[in-house]
């Protein structure tokens, strides 16, 4: 297979293609059978999953983490969560977790304008304040160093997210951060046939 | 039950039991545990496979460094062991010139940290061909991955402490 990568933003989700061998799972170690919630016999397993079966130890903890962080109840919306992941997903330009997680937005609030505007025109495109105040906060975030700043936490605040909420914001956030340092940098988004 | 407020990522944040945002990251209880045991994890596994843990805690520093984070950096930093040939890796000014393996470490660490989106496919060969196992390619991708992560939540946080004390 030697399709090119896909470079620009979509929420057509791509196959990914790991850069580094994905550990054959009638050859796992118990460990990281269970690392991986899984059976020798499954058939489930992502390329993804079976890349990051080669550091059983910090997949065993990563999985809970990532589940707690997108999935908890409380605090932040589920839309707003995966804003927040559109947001870092697209400072590290990682187009799989992007496209992930801008259709997941998307079939949480039915309306694909947000997105469309966000993958066309980035940062500039307009949005409502409340959504304006996640995008920004994630953003600036994400970058090496963070740009995030006193008037960013402001800005959130102001447009009425509770501590809770942006608790949440900064979790996501970071949590991308890490995501995307795996998915975009072990592999490559490929179009799906 | 573990006590939240003793890791790292707390007291870098400089949130105490008694601060005004305890409850909130209380609520949070069971991610600020998942946090600190992917840093054991990252940092101290057993076996420490194909990176030690002198040079985990060295490139922890570094990457620190790379995010203008200099109290997580000398919490990193103190891990190191005096007489570790690792010692300079927790300067991002250190280049290493002559052993293969540590100068494409170190490349690929400061390229992922600052830089994600410009990684290719030649990055992870260029590991490869430096004689670094692909298992350990995860190992290091997840600990450059887990510090992005850890040191944003402790930055983060510290500018809502700062917006809670100035509110209150």
């Amino acid at each position: 297979m030697n399709a090119k990568p896909i470079t620009k933003f979509t929420t057509v989700i791509p196959v990914w293609e790991p850069r580094v061998t994905p550990v054959k799972l009638n050859e796992a170690s118990q460990e990281q059978l269970e690392a991986m919630k899984a059976t020798p016999s499954d058939t489930g397993v992502g390329a993804y999953v079976l890349v990051l079966a080669h550091d059983p130890k910090t997949l065993q903890e990563r999985t809970p983490l990532f589940n707690g962080i997108m999935y908890s109840h409380g605090g932040l919306s589920r839309s707003e969560t995966e804003l927040g992941a559109v947001a870092a997903s697209m400072v590290n330009r990682c187009i799989y977790c992007a496209a992930v997680h801008a259709s997941r937005y998307n079939q949480l609030t039915k309306d694909e304008t947000v997105i469309e505007g966000l993958f066309d025109a980035g940062e500039d495109t307009e949005l409502d304040p409340r959504q304006q105040a996640i995008f920004n906060f994630a953003t600036k975030l994400s970058r090496c160093p963070s740009e995030a700043g006193y008037a960013d936490m402001k800005q959130l605040i102001d447009v009425g997210l509770g501590m809770d909420e942006i608790l949440d914001v900064i979790l996501t956030a970071s949590l991308f951060g890490w995501a995307n340092r795996l998915m975009h940098v072990l592999g490559d988004p490929i179009a799906s046939e | 039950m573990e006590d939240i407020f003793n890791s790292i990522l707390l007291k870098s944040a400089g949130i105490s039991g008694d601060h005004p945002l305890a409850p909130v990251l209380s609520g949070r209880n069971e991610i600020m545990r998942l946090t600190q045991t992917s840093m054991g994890a990252v940092l101290q596994p057993e076996p420490p496979e194909g990176l030690c843990h002198s040079e985990r805690a060295a490139l922890a520093c570094r990457i620190a460094r790379l995010n203008d984070e200099e109290l997580m950096a000398s919490y990193y930093e103190a891990m190191v062991p005096e007489n570790s040939e690792f010692k300079a890796v927790a300067n991002p000014a250190f280049v290493e010139l002559h052993d293969q393996r540590l100068r494409a470490i170190l490349r690929y660490t400061d390229l992922v940290t600052v830089d994600p989106k410009r990684a290719t496919e030649s990055d992870i060969s260029a590991l490869k061909e430096a004689g670094i196992l692909e298992a350990d390619i995860v190992r290091l991708s997840e600990l450059i991955a887990f510090l992005a992560y850890q040191i944003r939540v402790v930055q983060g946080l510290r500018l809502m402490s700062d917006a809670a004390r100035r509110d209150a």
